[in-house]
Protein backbone atom coordinates (compact mmCIF):
# COMPACT_ATOMS: atom_id res chain seq x y z
CA UNK A 1 0.00 0.00 0.00
CA UNK A 2 2.94 2.27 0.70
CA UNK A 3 3.58 3.02 -2.94
CA UNK A 4 0.19 2.58 -4.50
CA UNK A 5 -0.28 3.78 -8.03
CA UNK A 6 -1.21 7.42 -8.39
CA UNK A 7 -4.58 8.21 -9.96
CA UNK A 8 -4.04 11.92 -10.40
CA UNK A 9 -4.83 11.97 -14.09
CA UNK A 10 -8.14 10.18 -13.65
CA UNK A 11 -9.10 12.48 -10.77
CA UNK A 12 -8.59 15.53 -12.95
CA UNK A 13 -10.60 13.92 -15.75
CA UNK A 14 -13.53 13.41 -13.41
CA UNK A 15 -13.16 17.00 -12.23
CA UNK A 16 -13.38 18.33 -15.78
CA UNK A 17 -16.42 16.19 -16.51
CA UNK A 18 -18.20 17.40 -13.34
CA UNK A 19 -17.36 21.03 -14.15
CA UNK A 20 -18.58 20.64 -17.72
CA UNK A 21 -21.89 19.21 -16.48
CA UNK A 22 -22.27 22.13 -14.06
CA UNK A 23 -21.57 24.64 -16.83
CA UNK A 24 -24.16 22.99 -19.09
CA UNK A 25 -26.70 23.12 -16.25
CA UNK A 26 -26.02 26.79 -15.59
CA UNK A 27 -26.27 27.74 -19.28
CA UNK A 28 -29.57 25.87 -19.60
CA UNK A 29 -30.74 27.46 -16.33
CA UNK A 30 -30.00 30.96 -17.58
CA UNK A 31 -31.38 30.67 -21.13
CA UNK A 32 -34.18 28.18 -20.47
CA UNK A 33 -34.94 27.37 -24.12
CA UNK A 34 -38.72 27.47 -24.65
CA UNK A 35 -38.75 24.08 -26.39
CA UNK A 36 -37.45 22.44 -23.25
CA UNK A 37 -38.89 24.77 -20.64
CA UNK A 38 -42.49 25.32 -21.72
CA UNK A 39 -43.29 21.83 -22.92
CA UNK A 40 -44.24 18.94 -20.70
CA UNK A 41 -42.92 15.41 -20.51
CA UNK A 42 -43.93 12.82 -17.88
CA UNK A 43 -45.36 15.39 -15.51
CA UNK A 44 -42.73 18.09 -15.71
CA UNK A 45 -40.74 19.97 -18.33
CA UNK A 46 -38.00 18.17 -20.29
CA UNK A 47 -35.63 20.82 -18.90
CA UNK A 48 -36.30 19.63 -15.35
CA UNK A 49 -35.72 16.03 -16.39
CA UNK A 50 -32.46 17.08 -17.97
CA UNK A 51 -31.40 18.80 -14.73
CA UNK A 52 -32.27 15.72 -12.69
CA UNK A 53 -30.40 13.37 -15.02
CA UNK A 54 -27.32 15.60 -15.06
CA UNK A 55 -27.45 15.81 -11.27
CA UNK A 56 -27.57 12.04 -10.96
CA UNK A 57 -24.62 11.82 -13.36
CA UNK A 58 -22.67 14.19 -11.11
CA UNK A 59 -23.66 12.23 -8.01
CA UNK A 60 -22.41 9.06 -9.69
CA UNK A 61 -19.09 10.70 -10.55
CA UNK A 62 -18.58 11.92 -6.99
CA UNK A 63 -19.55 8.64 -5.33
CA UNK A 64 -17.81 6.25 -7.67
CA UNK A 65 -14.61 8.15 -8.30
CA UNK A 66 -14.04 10.67 -5.50
CA UNK A 67 -15.45 8.53 -2.70
CA UNK A 68 -13.80 5.54 -4.34
CA UNK A 69 -16.93 3.41 -4.23
CA UNK A 70 -15.76 1.54 -7.34
CA UNK A 71 -12.90 0.07 -5.31
CA UNK A 72 -15.05 -1.31 -2.48
CA UNK A 73 -16.26 -4.92 -2.27
CA UNK A 74 -19.40 -5.52 -4.31
CA UNK A 75 -21.73 -6.27 -1.43
CA UNK A 76 -20.43 -3.43 0.70
CA UNK A 77 -21.17 -1.09 -2.19
CA UNK A 78 -24.64 -2.54 -2.54
CA UNK A 79 -25.32 -2.35 1.21
CA UNK A 80 -24.73 1.39 1.00
CA UNK A 81 -26.08 2.33 -2.43
CA UNK A 82 -29.10 0.06 -2.73
CA UNK A 83 -30.32 0.89 0.78
CA UNK A 84 -30.05 4.63 0.26
CA UNK A 85 -31.43 4.64 -3.28
CA UNK A 86 -34.40 2.43 -2.42
CA UNK A 87 -35.42 4.43 0.66
CA UNK A 88 -34.99 7.77 -1.10
CA UNK A 89 -37.07 6.76 -4.12
CA UNK A 90 -39.74 5.40 -1.80
CA UNK A 91 -39.89 8.55 0.33
CA UNK A 92 -39.78 10.98 -2.57
CA UNK A 93 -42.51 9.14 -4.48
CA UNK A 94 -44.88 9.11 -1.52
CA UNK A 95 -44.29 12.73 -0.55
CA UNK A 96 -44.64 14.08 -4.08
CA UNK A 97 -47.91 12.20 -4.59
CA UNK A 98 -49.11 13.62 -1.29
CA UNK A 99 -48.05 17.13 -2.29
CA UNK A 100 -49.96 16.84 -5.55
CA UNK A 101 -53.03 15.70 -3.63
CA UNK A 102 -52.74 18.64 -1.25
CA UNK A 103 -52.60 21.00 -4.21
CA UNK A 104 -55.70 19.57 -5.82
CA UNK A 105 -57.59 19.77 -2.53
CA UNK A 106 -56.32 23.16 -1.53
CA UNK A 107 -56.09 25.10 -4.80
CA UNK A 108 -59.85 25.65 -5.21
CA UNK A 109 -59.89 27.33 -1.81
CA UNK A 110 -57.31 29.94 -2.74
CA UNK A 111 -58.88 32.74 -4.77
CA UNK A 112 -56.51 34.90 -6.76
CA UNK B 1 -20.70 -21.13 12.12
CA UNK B 2 -17.30 -19.74 12.88
CA UNK B 3 -17.64 -17.06 10.23
CA UNK B 4 -20.54 -15.57 12.16
CA UNK B 5 -18.63 -14.99 15.35
CA UNK B 6 -17.45 -11.41 15.52
CA UNK B 7 -15.33 -11.51 18.69
CA UNK B 8 -12.65 -14.12 18.91
CA UNK B 9 -10.51 -14.82 21.91
CA UNK B 10 -7.51 -15.57 19.78
CA UNK B 11 -4.86 -12.98 19.20
CA UNK B 12 -6.49 -11.86 15.97
CA UNK B 13 -9.72 -10.02 16.76
CA UNK B 14 -12.00 -8.90 13.97
CA UNK B 15 -10.99 -5.37 12.91
CA UNK B 16 -7.69 -4.07 14.12
CA UNK B 17 -4.67 -6.24 14.70
CA UNK B 18 -4.54 -7.47 11.15
CA UNK B 19 -7.36 -10.00 11.41
CA UNK B 20 -10.48 -10.39 9.36
CA UNK B 21 -11.97 -7.27 7.89
CA UNK B 22 -15.64 -7.60 7.06
CA UNK B 23 -16.18 -6.48 3.43
CA UNK B 24 -12.47 -5.75 3.29
CA UNK B 25 -13.10 -2.34 4.81
CA UNK B 26 -11.65 -1.01 8.04
CA UNK B 27 -13.98 -0.35 10.94
CA UNK B 28 -13.69 3.44 10.70
CA UNK B 29 -14.27 3.57 6.99
CA UNK B 30 -17.29 1.30 7.11
CA UNK B 31 -18.88 3.26 9.91
CA UNK B 32 -18.25 6.50 8.03
CA UNK B 33 -20.12 5.00 5.09
CA UNK B 34 -23.03 3.93 7.26
CA UNK B 35 -23.14 7.37 8.86
CA UNK B 36 -23.23 8.87 5.37
CA UNK B 37 -26.19 6.64 4.47
CA UNK B 38 -28.15 7.89 7.47
CA UNK B 39 -27.18 11.50 6.84
CA UNK B 40 -28.15 11.12 3.18
CA UNK B 41 -31.59 9.97 4.32
CA UNK B 42 -31.91 13.02 6.56
CA UNK B 43 -31.11 15.35 3.69
CA UNK B 44 -33.45 13.47 1.35
CA UNK B 45 -36.21 13.86 3.90
CA UNK B 46 -35.67 17.63 3.90
CA UNK B 47 -35.57 17.83 0.13
CA UNK B 48 -38.59 15.55 -0.21
CA UNK B 49 -40.49 17.75 2.25
CA UNK B 50 -39.46 20.73 0.13
CA UNK B 51 -40.83 18.85 -2.89
CA UNK B 52 -44.10 18.11 -1.13
CA UNK B 53 -44.57 21.76 -0.18
CA UNK B 54 -43.65 22.93 -3.62
CA UNK B 55 -46.18 20.57 -5.19
CA UNK B 56 -48.73 21.80 -2.66
CA UNK B 57 -48.17 25.40 -3.84
CA UNK B 58 -47.25 24.50 -7.41
CA UNK B 59 -49.11 27.49 -8.90
CA UNK B 60 -47.60 30.12 -6.60
CA UNK B 61 -44.07 28.97 -5.73
CA UNK B 62 -41.33 31.62 -6.08
CA UNK B 63 -39.25 31.34 -9.26
CA UNK B 64 -35.63 30.87 -8.17
CA UNK B 65 -34.30 33.01 -11.02
CA UNK B 66 -36.19 35.97 -9.61
CA UNK B 67 -35.00 35.36 -6.07
CA UNK B 68 -31.29 34.63 -6.26
CA UNK B 69 -30.02 37.19 -8.72
CA UNK B 70 -27.16 39.00 -7.03
CA UNK B 71 -23.40 38.75 -7.32
CA UNK B 72 -21.08 40.42 -4.79
CA UNK B 73 -19.46 43.72 -5.84
CA UNK B 74 -21.52 43.90 -9.02
CA UNK B 75 -24.78 45.71 -9.58
CA UNK B 76 -27.49 44.28 -11.74
CA UNK B 77 -29.19 40.94 -12.05
CA UNK B 78 -27.28 37.79 -12.86
CA UNK B 79 -29.34 34.79 -11.88
CA UNK B 80 -27.43 31.54 -11.26
CA UNK B 81 -23.95 32.98 -11.65
CA UNK B 82 -22.96 33.19 -8.00
CA UNK B 83 -24.45 29.88 -6.97
CA UNK B 84 -22.69 28.27 -9.93
CA UNK B 85 -19.46 29.72 -8.59
CA UNK B 86 -20.20 28.21 -5.17
CA UNK B 87 -20.86 24.81 -6.73
CA UNK B 88 -17.62 25.05 -8.63
CA UNK B 89 -15.67 25.94 -5.46
CA UNK B 90 -17.08 22.92 -3.66
CA UNK B 91 -16.28 20.56 -6.54
CA UNK B 92 -12.76 21.99 -6.72
CA UNK B 93 -12.25 21.45 -2.99
CA UNK B 94 -13.48 17.90 -3.45
CA UNK B 95 -10.78 17.40 -6.04
CA UNK B 96 -8.02 18.70 -3.77
CA UNK B 97 -9.37 16.34 -1.11
CA UNK B 98 -9.08 13.32 -3.44
CA UNK B 99 -5.61 14.46 -4.39
CA UNK B 100 -4.73 14.56 -0.67
CA UNK B 101 -6.01 11.00 -0.25
CA UNK B 102 -4.06 9.93 -3.33
CA UNK B 103 -0.87 11.56 -1.99
CA UNK B 104 -1.55 9.80 1.33
CA UNK B 105 -1.47 6.43 -0.40
CA UNK B 106 2.02 7.29 -1.56
CA UNK B 107 3.01 8.46 1.93
CA UNK B 108 3.87 11.87 0.53
CA UNK B 109 3.50 14.07 3.59
CA UNK B 110 4.23 17.40 1.90
CA UNK B 111 1.68 16.87 -0.84
CA UNK B 112 -0.99 15.78 1.66
CA UNK B 113 -0.33 18.95 3.68
CA UNK B 114 -0.69 21.25 0.68
CA UNK B 115 -3.84 19.57 -0.64
CA UNK B 116 -5.49 19.52 2.81
CA UNK B 117 -4.79 23.23 3.13
CA UNK B 118 -6.33 23.94 -0.28
CA UNK B 119 -9.40 21.89 0.69
CA UNK B 120 -9.83 23.91 3.87
CA UNK B 121 -9.53 27.18 1.96
CA UNK B 122 -12.15 26.00 -0.55
CA UNK B 123 -14.49 25.12 2.31
CA UNK B 124 -14.05 28.53 3.91
CA UNK B 125 -14.77 30.30 0.61
CA UNK B 126 -17.94 28.25 0.26
CA UNK B 127 -19.23 28.96 3.78
CA UNK B 128 -18.39 32.65 3.33
CA UNK B 129 -20.36 32.72 0.08
CA UNK B 130 -23.29 31.08 1.77
CA UNK B 131 -23.21 33.68 4.53
CA UNK B 132 -23.29 36.37 1.87
CA UNK B 133 -26.18 34.63 0.12
CA UNK B 134 -28.13 34.51 3.39
CA UNK B 135 -27.41 38.15 4.08
CA UNK B 136 -28.66 39.18 0.64
CA UNK B 137 -31.76 37.02 1.00
CA UNK B 138 -32.57 38.35 4.50
CA UNK B 139 -32.14 41.98 3.49
CA UNK B 140 -34.20 41.53 0.35
CA UNK B 141 -33.86 43.54 -2.80
CA UNK B 142 -37.20 45.04 -3.77
CA UNK B 143 -39.74 45.03 -1.01
CA UNK B 144 -43.35 43.94 -1.38
CA UNK B 145 -46.64 44.13 0.49
CA UNK B 146 -48.67 41.41 2.13
CA UNK B 147 -52.46 41.47 2.01
CA UNK B 148 -54.98 40.51 4.64
CA UNK B 149 -55.49 37.18 2.88
CA UNK B 150 -51.77 36.42 3.06
CA UNK B 151 -50.78 37.11 -0.54
CA UNK B 152 -47.55 38.83 -1.50
CA UNK B 153 -47.85 41.63 -4.06
CA UNK B 154 -44.77 42.89 -5.86
CA UNK B 155 -44.39 45.98 -8.01
CA UNK B 156 -43.32 45.96 -11.65
CA UNK B 157 -42.84 48.32 -14.52
CA UNK B 158 -42.95 47.53 -18.22
CA UNK B 159 -39.43 47.31 -19.57
CA UNK B 160 -40.10 46.41 -23.20
CA UNK B 161 -41.88 43.96 -25.45
CA UNK B 162 -40.90 40.44 -26.48
CA UNK B 163 -40.86 39.16 -30.06
CA UNK B 164 -44.58 38.31 -29.95
CA UNK B 165 -45.46 41.83 -28.91
CA UNK B 166 -46.31 40.93 -25.30
CA UNK B 167 -45.18 43.34 -22.62
CA UNK B 168 -42.18 42.36 -20.49
CA UNK B 169 -42.36 43.49 -16.91
CA UNK B 170 -39.43 44.07 -14.60
CA UNK B 171 -39.73 44.17 -10.84
CA UNK B 172 -38.96 47.49 -9.18
CA UNK B 173 -38.15 48.35 -5.59
CA UNK B 174 -40.40 50.32 -3.25
CA UNK B 175 -37.76 53.05 -3.25
CA UNK B 176 -38.10 53.37 -7.04
CA UNK B 177 -41.69 54.59 -7.04
CA UNK B 178 -42.87 55.49 -3.56
CA UNK B 179 -42.94 59.27 -3.23
CA UNK B 180 -44.19 61.85 -0.77
CA UNK B 181 -44.48 61.81 2.96
CA UNK B 182 -45.55 58.76 4.98
CA UNK B 183 -48.47 60.83 6.23
CA UNK B 184 -48.90 59.49 9.73
CA UNK B 185 -45.65 60.80 11.28
CA UNK B 186 -45.01 57.34 12.63
CA UNK B 187 -41.44 56.81 13.86
CA UNK B 188 -39.57 53.73 14.93
CA UNK B 189 -40.02 53.09 18.62
CA UNK B 190 -36.72 52.81 20.45
CA UNK B 191 -35.76 52.62 24.10
CA UNK B 192 -34.56 56.23 23.80
CA UNK B 193 -37.80 57.77 22.53
CA UNK B 194 -40.35 55.59 24.30
CA UNK B 195 -40.70 52.95 26.94
CA UNK B 196 -37.34 51.51 27.95
CA UNK B 197 -38.83 48.07 28.58
CA UNK B 198 -40.64 47.79 25.26
CA UNK B 199 -39.21 46.66 21.90
CA UNK B 200 -40.62 47.14 18.45
CA UNK B 201 -39.72 45.24 15.31
CA UNK B 202 -38.25 47.35 12.52
CA UNK B 203 -40.95 49.35 10.77
CA UNK B 204 -40.72 50.31 7.12
CA UNK B 205 -39.76 53.82 6.17
CA UNK B 206 -42.91 53.89 4.04
CA UNK B 207 -46.50 53.75 5.20
CA UNK B 208 -49.22 51.65 3.59
CA UNK B 209 -51.21 54.76 2.64
CA UNK B 210 -48.11 56.24 1.04
CA UNK B 211 -47.55 53.14 -1.11
CA UNK B 212 -51.19 53.08 -2.22
CA UNK B 213 -51.19 56.76 -3.17
CA UNK B 214 -47.87 56.41 -5.02
CA UNK B 215 -49.34 53.47 -6.94
CA UNK B 216 -52.39 55.50 -7.86
CA UNK B 217 -50.29 58.47 -8.89
CA UNK B 218 -47.97 56.49 -11.20
CA UNK B 219 -49.73 54.78 -14.14
CA UNK B 220 -46.57 52.83 -15.11
CA UNK B 221 -46.67 50.62 -12.04
CA UNK B 222 -48.38 47.26 -12.24
CA UNK B 223 -48.76 44.61 -9.56
CA UNK B 224 -47.22 41.18 -9.86
CA UNK B 225 -48.94 38.37 -7.96
CA UNK B 226 -47.51 35.11 -6.72
CA UNK B 227 -49.74 33.20 -9.12
CA UNK B 228 -47.87 31.48 -11.94
CA UNK B 229 -49.14 31.45 -15.51
CA UNK B 230 -48.48 27.76 -16.15
CA UNK B 231 -48.25 28.21 -19.92
CA UNK B 232 -45.53 30.82 -19.79
CA UNK B 233 -44.04 29.84 -16.43
CA UNK B 234 -44.09 33.44 -15.34
CA UNK B 235 -45.83 35.26 -12.53
CA UNK B 236 -49.14 36.86 -13.48
CA UNK B 237 -49.30 40.65 -13.72
CA UNK B 238 -52.52 42.35 -12.70
CA UNK B 239 -54.22 45.14 -14.59
CA UNK B 240 -54.14 48.61 -13.00
CA UNK B 241 -57.73 48.35 -11.70
CA UNK B 242 -57.39 44.81 -10.38
CA UNK B 243 -54.07 45.80 -8.82
CA UNK B 244 -55.61 48.73 -6.97
CA UNK B 245 -58.29 46.39 -5.65
CA UNK B 246 -55.73 43.94 -4.29
CA UNK B 247 -53.48 46.68 -2.97
CA UNK B 248 -56.35 48.09 -0.91
CA UNK B 249 -56.17 44.92 1.19
CA UNK B 250 -52.57 45.60 2.23
CA UNK B 251 -51.81 44.64 5.80
CA UNK B 252 -48.04 44.71 5.97
CA UNK B 253 -45.00 46.05 4.15
CA UNK B 254 -42.42 43.31 3.68
CA UNK B 255 -38.78 44.10 3.04
CA UNK B 256 -36.51 41.06 2.97
CA UNK B 257 -37.21 37.62 4.33
CA UNK B 258 -37.21 35.82 7.65
CA UNK B 259 -39.03 32.85 9.14
CA UNK B 260 -42.32 34.75 9.34
CA UNK B 261 -42.54 36.86 6.20
CA UNK B 262 -40.87 36.70 2.83
CA UNK B 263 -40.97 39.36 0.14
CA UNK B 264 -40.28 36.78 -2.58
CA UNK B 265 -43.51 34.86 -2.00
CA UNK B 266 -44.52 31.95 0.18
CA UNK B 267 -43.06 32.23 3.67
CA UNK B 268 -42.40 28.51 3.75
CA UNK B 269 -40.04 28.94 0.79
CA UNK B 270 -37.83 31.10 3.03
CA UNK B 271 -38.20 28.58 5.87
CA UNK B 272 -36.96 25.76 3.66
CA UNK B 273 -34.18 27.92 2.29
CA UNK B 274 -32.88 28.70 5.78
CA UNK B 275 -33.39 25.16 7.00
CA UNK B 276 -31.84 23.21 4.14
CA UNK B 277 -28.97 25.50 3.20
CA UNK B 278 -28.39 26.13 6.90
CA UNK B 279 -28.16 22.43 7.69
CA UNK B 280 -25.87 21.93 4.72
CA UNK B 281 -23.76 24.93 5.72
CA UNK B 282 -23.42 23.46 9.19
CA UNK B 283 -22.13 20.24 7.62
CA UNK B 284 -19.58 22.22 5.62
CA UNK B 285 -18.56 24.05 8.77
CA UNK B 286 -18.01 20.81 10.73
CA UNK B 287 -16.20 19.39 7.71
CA UNK B 288 -13.80 22.33 7.81
CA UNK B 289 -13.16 21.70 11.52
CA UNK B 290 -12.43 17.99 10.89
CA UNK B 291 -10.17 18.92 7.99
CA UNK B 292 -8.26 21.38 10.16
CA UNK B 293 -7.73 18.76 12.88
CA UNK B 294 -6.48 16.24 10.31
CA UNK B 295 -4.35 18.92 8.66
CA UNK B 296 -2.45 19.54 11.93
CA UNK B 297 -2.13 15.80 12.53
CA UNK B 298 -0.53 15.51 9.10
CA UNK B 299 1.90 18.33 9.91
CA UNK B 300 3.00 16.86 13.24
CA UNK B 301 3.45 13.49 11.54
CA UNK B 302 0.80 11.44 13.35
CA UNK B 303 -0.11 9.48 10.22
CA UNK B 304 3.51 9.16 9.13
CA UNK B 305 4.18 7.36 12.43
CA UNK B 306 1.01 5.31 12.13
CA UNK B 307 2.19 4.10 8.76
CA UNK B 308 -0.93 5.03 6.79
CA UNK B 309 -3.10 8.04 5.98
CA UNK B 310 -6.47 6.37 6.37
CA UNK B 311 -7.79 9.20 8.53
CA UNK B 312 -7.42 11.54 5.54
CA UNK B 313 -9.51 9.07 3.56
CA UNK B 314 -12.25 9.05 6.21
CA UNK B 315 -12.61 12.83 6.49
CA UNK B 316 -12.39 12.80 2.70
CA UNK B 317 -15.50 10.63 2.53
CA UNK B 318 -17.36 13.09 4.73
CA UNK B 319 -16.16 16.03 2.67
CA UNK B 320 -17.26 14.45 -0.62
CA UNK B 321 -20.61 13.69 0.91
CA UNK B 322 -21.08 17.38 1.70
CA UNK B 323 -20.30 18.12 -1.95
CA UNK B 324 -22.73 15.41 -3.04
CA UNK B 325 -25.54 16.96 -1.00
CA UNK B 326 -24.82 20.38 -2.44
CA UNK B 327 -25.20 19.00 -5.97
CA UNK B 328 -28.78 18.06 -5.07
CA UNK B 329 -29.55 21.26 -3.17
CA UNK B 330 -28.25 23.24 -6.15
CA UNK B 331 -30.55 21.37 -8.52
CA UNK B 332 -33.71 21.43 -6.46
CA UNK B 333 -33.41 24.93 -5.05
CA UNK B 334 -31.92 26.83 -7.95
CA UNK B 335 -32.49 24.95 -11.18
CA UNK B 336 -35.68 22.90 -11.23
Amino acid sequence: MAHAQSHTKRIWNVFWILSAITIVEVILGIYKPDVLHLTSFLGTSPLNWLFIILTLAKAYGITWSFMHMEGEKTWFRRAVVWTAVFLIIYLVTLLLIEGDYLYSTLAPLVRW
Amino acid sequence: MESNIAVTNEKKPTWGGGGVKPFGASYGKMMMWFFIVSDALTFSAFLAAYGLTRFKFINSWPIADEVFTHVPFVHGEFPMIYVAFMTFVLIASSVTMVLAVDAGHQMNKNKVTVYMLLTIIGGIIFVGSQAWEWNTFINGSYGAVKTTDGKILQFTKQSGVDKDGNAIFKQIALADFVVGDRGNARVQHTKGNGLWFEDEGTISQYSIAQIISSYEGNPDIQIRTELIDLDKKQKKILSREKGAEELAKTRLIVEGANLEVNEYGNTIFADFFFFITGFHGFHVFSGIIFNIIVFFNVIVGTYEKRGHYEMVEKVGLYWHFVDLVWVFVFTFFYLV
